[in-house]
């Protein structure tokens, strides 16, 4: 064995006074990420070349997931769509760590989507694991404390090889982290497409709940506030292509420098987080903290630079304060690193103690690493010498912005002539029949009782309802029975045939899954998963999507409150199909008068709200019966979305509904099958008329509907409501029995058809 | 005045606030109290609720049986207090030697979230006793390592002993020796259970009321005594 240097930290770090003393030594931008024009514009902010330290922060905070480079003139259509109408309930919006809405009577909500897909592929478990604990510290980064988690999953055919790794490795820590946490899990989306298969994509959402008067925001203010930084210690987990700075700095290859080379998936611990859960709240109700910020994605570089720019001076840090758990890190790595469980406060410098008080009792590591400062200089020292010094807003608000050029792809005419016209469409009762079981077997649309049984959705006994329902529904308190309804949605098949539209679609669905409680929206939190921004036809799909989202929230009135791009989703030149989803928050006046899912009692009418149409492609019939993605997606109206709404919450409030589910993927004959199952009765019902093929009146998914469950003493008003509101609605049939007799269709046994959509799960993935 | 009952709050306690609610919900008064505690504050009864204390790290419970607050509370137990543990909750009384076997990793692996039927086998504990010896119960079950195991001796004195207390209504899901899911100390005032009753106590947010059962149980004969 041959004796090697073992690392140390004996190499002086690259101070600012070397750094402009040596302005020709060369550095390893490139391998960082930075381009040369932006490799050439931090020298020019600096008037020097940057630190290594420097340089990582610049690197990090201008990468395409921190600076939103290449999304952000498209993002900008949100701020411009909202009006000031939109923006009357909001107490924080774009630009916060996350929306937050005020739902009256003092009570305020927060929440927001975030996706975490690289990290998923690498190592699922923890990859998923790591996204649910870093959305939570978002919401709890607003003074909230987080209530209920749900999440997007997207991965590749369920039959596919690597789909029994990534599925129950994302599960499992999907359901490790939320269930330790003890956040119920309210359901959320797992959908199957080959485009997913080597870019899974794992959407985690949050949503917290605080006093009005509680909320708190990312900014250090306050000349000779303190900076605490306080939970979990910094390790050289998850510092990713910093390494590449590490590996420069010290001798040796692969063996010497082998202990940074840690994986770049960082490992979560939820007890700790749990543990720094309880810890903030009691700090946020002692009242000891001016501003908070949570440690994510780029670590410290972002908590110091986003905190420093957001308040009013600058802010000097001493790296020798921050509790390490492993040796020799330079200051770029401690800088860097991703470890997780980490939050960063400021704090008056006579309320300190107490401060170190509530962490002691909790057992919360907490640490002063520095303070604010007058004048625009973060400052940071290790060892005695300023390793970095910069104006904040250049790290953290200024890099750099791209018109990445876009075009329609040529692809898209072909595609969209591709319709569904020529494709067989089955006809005689039987063949009705065995369409609709398959269906409801199919893996898109079987039971998803495997991945949600294994999330804790009772915890803290505020659930009033969860998958499989069409929203999960939650009670702010137990004292009052004011509540929130929230959805996560989106049809991607729909999105690759038309971007805009398809956005509007996933919108339109969120909202009317929300509506099914009888909820009323209230804010949208969206989270784009695309691929590559350098690839103009992806830039296309990714503009149409934006500007389809953004016009339709401003339709409807419902503002964005915050979400995240996420970017390079794809397989060499594959992309995955084009995925804005979309999670809407609806407030619920009173949880105990919420609709529930599925049919109502036995005798109770089947009305179906809204108008069919032969619009099958995109159809969930058409990509499983018969493999085919084409032609154009459903109309989407969102006039008559609004007006759905506002039946259902009037219908609600009026107790004329005993029973509600959204008709999408599948269509009539899906949200029947849903209904049934989710009841356990049966029905007896008539499609609605139209002069629609049987197959198009069952399968196709033509937007703007609701099935519902009507009394028959609150028919006549519901009729009534219907045509005060201009809403078409035609009654369909009855509830009860054990079968789903649709005429024309042979019957389907309740039991059975229940029976094979739980199977198909399991029946892969407990193979 | 209504009985007190403790509910403790371990790092990691996740369920504290049903079970105070349920206290609250069957007309007992809840008392916090805290892992770092020596006093149980007079309290006629103890709750230790269910959640990840402190990680779960070394193994479910372990940590938390070692505790401050647990030592009075084992004293207290041994004098004939009431308490009960659910899930977290029932392996820490495991692991503090308050109830017999040990709870394993559920047999297929994998967490389990679901509504369970469980049949009330002993209705003469001081948890059970407003139930009757027979009755099946609906409550959540949500753990992943609930797999109840004892060795063959023990297992026929608890069956003999009348110590099986719940038993599931269907083949247990997590592998549990004899489908039990909940037993009781010899004298039937400390019970421990792996599904939740806590989250069974309003139809609006759990699959039934029959949780509060076992909390009336015990505030009905306390308030019977005082």
């Amino acid at each position: 064995m041959t004796a090697q240097a073992a690392p140390t930290s004996a190499e002086p770090a690259d101070t600012v006074e070397t750094a402009a003393a040596t302005p020709g030594r060369e550095q390893p931008y490139a391998a960082l990420g930075l381009r040369d024009e932006e490799y050439a514009r931090i020298r020019e902010i600096l008037g020097r070349r940057p630190t290594d330290a420097e340089l990582a922060m610049y690197s990090v905070m201008w990468s395409e997931h921190c600076s939103y480079k290449s999304s952000k003139v498209h993002l900008r259509r949100f701020g411009e769509t909202t009006t000031d109408e939109m923006r009357r309930h909001l107490l924080a919006g774009i630009g916060e760590n996350a929306g937050v809405v005020d739902v009256g009577d003092g009570w305020a909500v927060t929440f927001k989507i975030e996706s975490h897909n690289h990290p998923s592929y690498v190592e699922p478990h923890q990859g998923a694991a790591t996204g649910v604990g870093g959305i939570v510290r978002d919401i709890m980064a607003m003074g909230a404390r987080p209530v209920a988690v749900m999440d997007g999953l997207r991965v590749g055919p369920l039959d596919a090889p690597d789909t029994a790794r990534v599925l129950p490795g994302v599960v499992s820590g999907v359901g490790f982290y939320g269930n330790c946490l003890g956040l119920p899990n309210l359901g959320g989306e797992v959908v199957f497409d080959p485009t997913y298969a080597g870019n899974p994509l794992v959407n985690a959402l949050c949503v917290g709940v605080l006093r009005s008067e509680d909320l708190h925001l990312a900014f250090a203010s306050g000349v000779g506030n303190k900076i605490v930084l306080f939970g979990a210690r910094t390790g050289l987990d998850g510092i990713g292509g910093v390494s590449v700075l590490a590996s420069e700095t010290f001798t040796g290859s692969a063996g010497g420098g082998g202990h940074k080379k840690l994986p770049s998936v960082q490992v979560g611990d939820p007890f700790a987080e749990k543990v720094l859960i309880e810890c903030c709240l009691e700090l946020y109700r002692a009242g000891l903290v001016v501003g908070i910020q949570d440690l994510g994605g780029a670590g410290l570089s972002c908590a110091t630079s986003e905190l420093a720019s957001a308040g009013d001076g600058g802010m000097a840090i001493d790296l020798d304060a921050v509790p390490l758990r492993a040796k020799d890190m330079t200051p770029a790595e401690i800088l860097s690193s991703e470890s997780q469980e980490r939050m960063c406060a400021v704090v008056t410098p006579e309320n300190v103690d107490a401060f170190m008080a509530v962490c002691e009792r909790w057992d919360v590591t907490a640490t002063v690493i520095g303070e604010v400062t007058d004048g625009e200089h973060l400052r940071i020292t290790a060892g005695g010498e300023t390793v970095v010094d910069v104006p904040p807003r250049t790290v953290a608000h200024d890099g750099p912005v791209y018109h990445r050029p876009l075009a329609r792809p040529e692809s898209q005419d072909a595609l969209q002539a591709d319709t569904t016209a020529g494709l067989a469409r089955p006809a005689t009762p039987a063949e009705l029949a065995e369409t609709v079981a398959r269906l409801a077997a199919s893996p898109q649309l079987a039971s998803r009782e495997w991945v949600t049984d294994q999330y804790d959705r009772y915890v803290r006994g505020n659930t009033t309802a969860a998958t499989p329902t069409d929203a999960g529904v939650l009670r702010l308190d137990d004292a009052a029975d004011r509540g929130i309804a929230l959805s996560v949605d989106c049809n991607a098949r729909f999105c690759l045939l038309d971007p805009r539209e398809g956005a509007r679609l996933a919108l339109a669905e969120a909202v009317r899954n929300v509506a099914a409680t009888g909820a009323r929206p209230v804010a949208v939190s969206d989270c784009l998963n695309f691929g590559s921004p350098e690839d103009p036809g992806v830039m296309w799909q990714f503009a149409e999507a934006v500007e389809g989202l953004a016009q339709g929230c401003a339709e409807l009135g419902v503002p964005v409150t915050g979400g995240n791009v996420s970017f390079y989703n794809q397989t060499g030149t594959t992309a995955i199909l084009p995925t804005p989803v979309v999670g809407v928050l609806g407030l619920v006046e009173d949880v105990r008068r919420a609709v529930p899912s599925g049919f109502g009692p036995d005798g109770d009418a089947v009305w179906l709200l809204g108008e069919t149409r032969d619009e099958l492609d995109g159809s969930a019939w058409a990509g499983v019966v018969h493999d085919h993605l084409g032609g154009r997606p459903p109309a989407c109206d969102l006039a008559a979305e609004a007006r759905l709404v506002e039946v259902m919450a009037r219908g609600a409030a009026a107790g004329l509904l005993s029973g509600a589910h959204d008709v999408s993927d599948g269509g009539l004959a899906q949200a029947l099958v849903e209904a049934a199952v989710v009841s356990g009765r049966g029905a007896t019902v008539t499609p609605p008329p139209g002069g629609l093929d049987a197959a198009a009146a069952l399968f196709s998914e033509s937007a703007g509907r609701m099935l519902v469950s009507v009394p028959a003493v609150a028919e006549a008003d519901l009729a009534r409501l219907c045509v005060e509101l201009g809403q078409p609605a035609a009654r369909l049939g009855r509830v009860g029995g054990d079968v789903l007799a649709i005429e024309g269709v042979d019957p389907l046994d309740v039991a059975e058809l229940g029976t094979l959509s739980r199977a198909t799960l399991p029946a892969v993935l407990d193979a | 005045m209504s009985a007190r009952v403790g509910v403790i709050t371990f790092p990691g306690t996740l369920d504290d606030v049903d079970a105070a609610r349920a206290v609250r919900y069957a007309g007992g008064e809840a008392v916090s109290l805290w892992h770092r505690d020596t006093d149980l504050q007079g309290v006629d009864a103890v709750v230790v609720p269910g959640g990840f204390s402190y990680g779960d790290y070394l193994r479910a419970g372990a940590i938390a049986a070692r505790s401050p607050v647990m030592g009075p509370v084992v004293e207290a137990a041994d004098r004939g207090l009431p308490v009960l543990g659910i899930c977290n909750g029932f392996q820490i009384l495991c692991e503090a030697g308050l109830l017999p076997g040990a709870l394993v990793r559920n047999s297929g692996l994998r967490f389990i979230c679901r509504e369970i039927r469980l049949r009330v086998e002993n209705a003469g504990t001081a948890w059970t006793a407003d139930f009757t010896d027979g009755a099946e119960i609906t409550v959540p079950l949500k753990s992943g390592e609930g797999r109840f195991v004892a060795d063959d001796e023990a297992l026929a004195r608890l069956e003999g002993e009348g110590q099986v207390v719940f038993r599931y209504a269907e083949p247990a899901p997590n592998g549990a020796l004899h489908d039990i899911a909940g037993v009781s100390s010899a004298d039937g005032r400390v019970v421990g259970l792996m599904p939740h009753p806590e989250h069974a106590i309003d139809a609006l947010t759990g699959p039934s009321t029959d949780g509060l059962g076992l909390f009336s149980s015990v505030l009905a004969r306390l308030t019977a005594a005082a």
